[in-house]
């Protein structure tokens, strides 16, 4: 299982990348096995607001219902179009082809707090 | 937790596994997606050894089989097998299962593998309660390993491992073989709707039965499927199962299932219920749906019709075939016999749904 090292993770198995004051999210490679194929995904829209710990969107695999959490909070400005049509990509590219919205962060220091790679790591191995 | 006799392989093979009914059983090897469409282009091998298996024999046993089972069992020969369900005085359903007739005087019933111990004492009680005495019941569930090999590429596989002769071998027909050295049942049936067979063979031999059909049918795309490819596999063809479209509250006839409930043949345990019910009007009746845009029905999900709830998703999955949220539905009959316009609530929506004729897969 892969994590990379410029992401940071959250408790609830979702990812973000911070670039300047905007974060790209999605969930991690150990969410998309944990899922199995997934089939559908439900994001939220451009304008909508995100509160850090609130739902966003919805994962479905073959055999489960999956709300994905907000890691941090802010405006959603993109969401990825390709989803809807191809929700396979979270499972074949879960942090590139399968990044799920970006969001203009209200505090651009809000991911600081959240888990690095290894520590993401030791958490799940842990859990 | 309960394990089959092949839960080592399922763990060398790197499946997940969970607990289903108090059974370690795998739920996907290799993802539900590519395992469902194996079985569907060529072949799939499933471990079913966690179902039960109930004999009944003696010179009352057809008449105790005809008492207790709602199906009719006179038309059966030596060899048949026979599709059919046990229920409750309420009409409600106990179990479905298969009926194997090896003798006018010797059945084996395969039973869900959660409601083997429940299907067992329910038999003994009715025995003990009826007239028939001239008979014995035994649980071999223990005795058992069952294999089910499924898909178009199943009879081809076989055919490498065994002398008997499988194209005689007609749908829901079964006889007594050797296959890979091993004795055994070789079943025509199955709960995919594609050819196939089920294997049952003593617990002892399940695992030289599992390697020998996997080293055959590899080179011909056979790989293990899990108990998720399972439920979409049976779903796609709208089989009922046990827990979802029936249940102790759901009869028969309202599951789409008359063709196993012969009020005709003479009593049965539950037939009056049913009878009163059928003369009442039934008041629910099982439909196929097709959502007509992305979405995924799942299981307890409500179904409208103009605003109102009209009854609920029994089950519910995203066809790996048809790549569309499909789902069995109960609802009221009105609605169920009307062609209004339906829709499942999912989460805050209400998605709008299609009446499909069944299966959904041809």
């Amino acid at each position: 299982m892969d994590f990379p090292e410029e992401l940071r993770y959250t408790e609830d198995h979702e990812w973000v990348l911070v670039e300047g004051d905007v974060a790209t999210i999605g969930i991690s490679d150990f969410a998309q096995d944990q899922l199995g194929d997934v089939v559908f995904v439900e994001l939220p829209e451009v304008g909508d607001t995100l509160e850090a710990g609130k739902n966003f969107g919805v994962v479905e695999s073959v055999k489960a219902v999956s709300d994905v959490y907000a890691p941090i909070s802010g405006e959603v400005i993109e969401v990825n179009e390709e989803l809807p049509d191809g929700p396979e990509a979270l499972n074949t590219s879960p942090y590139e082809d399968g990044w799920m919205i970006k969001v203009k962060l209200t505090d651009s220091t809000a991911a600081d707090s959240l888990m690095d790679a290894t520590t993401y790591q030791k958490f799940i191995e842990e859990d | 937790m309960k394990k089959t006799p092949i839960n080592q392989i399922h763990r060398q093979l790197g499946a997940r596994m969970v607990d289903f009914g108090g059974w370690d059983m795998p739920v996907q090897y290799s993802g539900v997606i590519a395992e469902h469409l194996a079985v569907r282009s060529a072949a799939g091998l499933f471990d079913v050894s966690h179902m039960g298996e109930i004999e009944v024999s003696g010179a009352q046993a057809f008449d105790f089989l005809q008492y207790a089972t709602t199906n009719d069992l006179s038309p059966l020969v030596n060899g048949q097998v026979q599709y059919t369900a046990l229920c409750y005085e309420t009409g409600g359903v106990v179990d479905d299962l298969t009926l194997y007739r090896f003798a006018a005087d010797r059945y084996l019933l395969c039973v869900n593998a959660s409601n083997s111990d429940k299907d067992f004492a329910w038999l003994q009680n009715l025995l003990k309660r009826s007239t028939y005495s001239d008979l014995s019941l035994i649980n071999r569930s223990e005795e058992y390993a069952q294999l089910a090999l499924q898909g178009p590429m199943a009879a081809e596989i076989l055919t490498t491992l065994t002398t008997a002769d499988l194209p005689a071998l007609k749908f829901y027909r079964f006889i007594e073989a050797e296959v890979a050295g091993i004795a055994m049942i070789v079943s025509r049936t199955g709960y995919t709707g594609e050819d196939g067979f089920e294997l049952y063979c003593a617990a002892a031999d399940g695992v030289k039965l599992w390697q020998g059909l996997m080293a055959a049918g590899q080179p011909l795309g056979l790989q293990p499927i899990g108990l998720g490819a399972r439920d979409t596999l049976r779903l796609e063809k709208a089989y009922a199962l046990y827990g979802h479209e029936i249940t102790a509250d759901i009869m028969p006839l309202e599951a789409r299932l008359a063709w196993i409930t012969k009020l005709k043949k003479g009593h049965f345990v539950g037939r009056d219920a049913m009878v009163k019910a059928k003369e009442m009007g039934l008041p629910r009746q099982l439909i196929a749906l097709t959502l007509t845009e992305s979405g995924v029905p799942r299981e307890g999900y409500p179904v409208f019709s103009a605003g109102q709830e009209v009854g609920y998703v029994t089950s519910g999955t995203m066809s790996p075939s048809l790549k569309k949220g499909i789902a069995l539905a109960l609802v009221e009959t009105a609605v169920a016999k009307s062609d209004q316009a339906l829709e499942i609530g999912i989460r805050k929506r209400q998605i709008p749904a299609e009446r499909t004729t069944l299966p959904f897969v041809k």
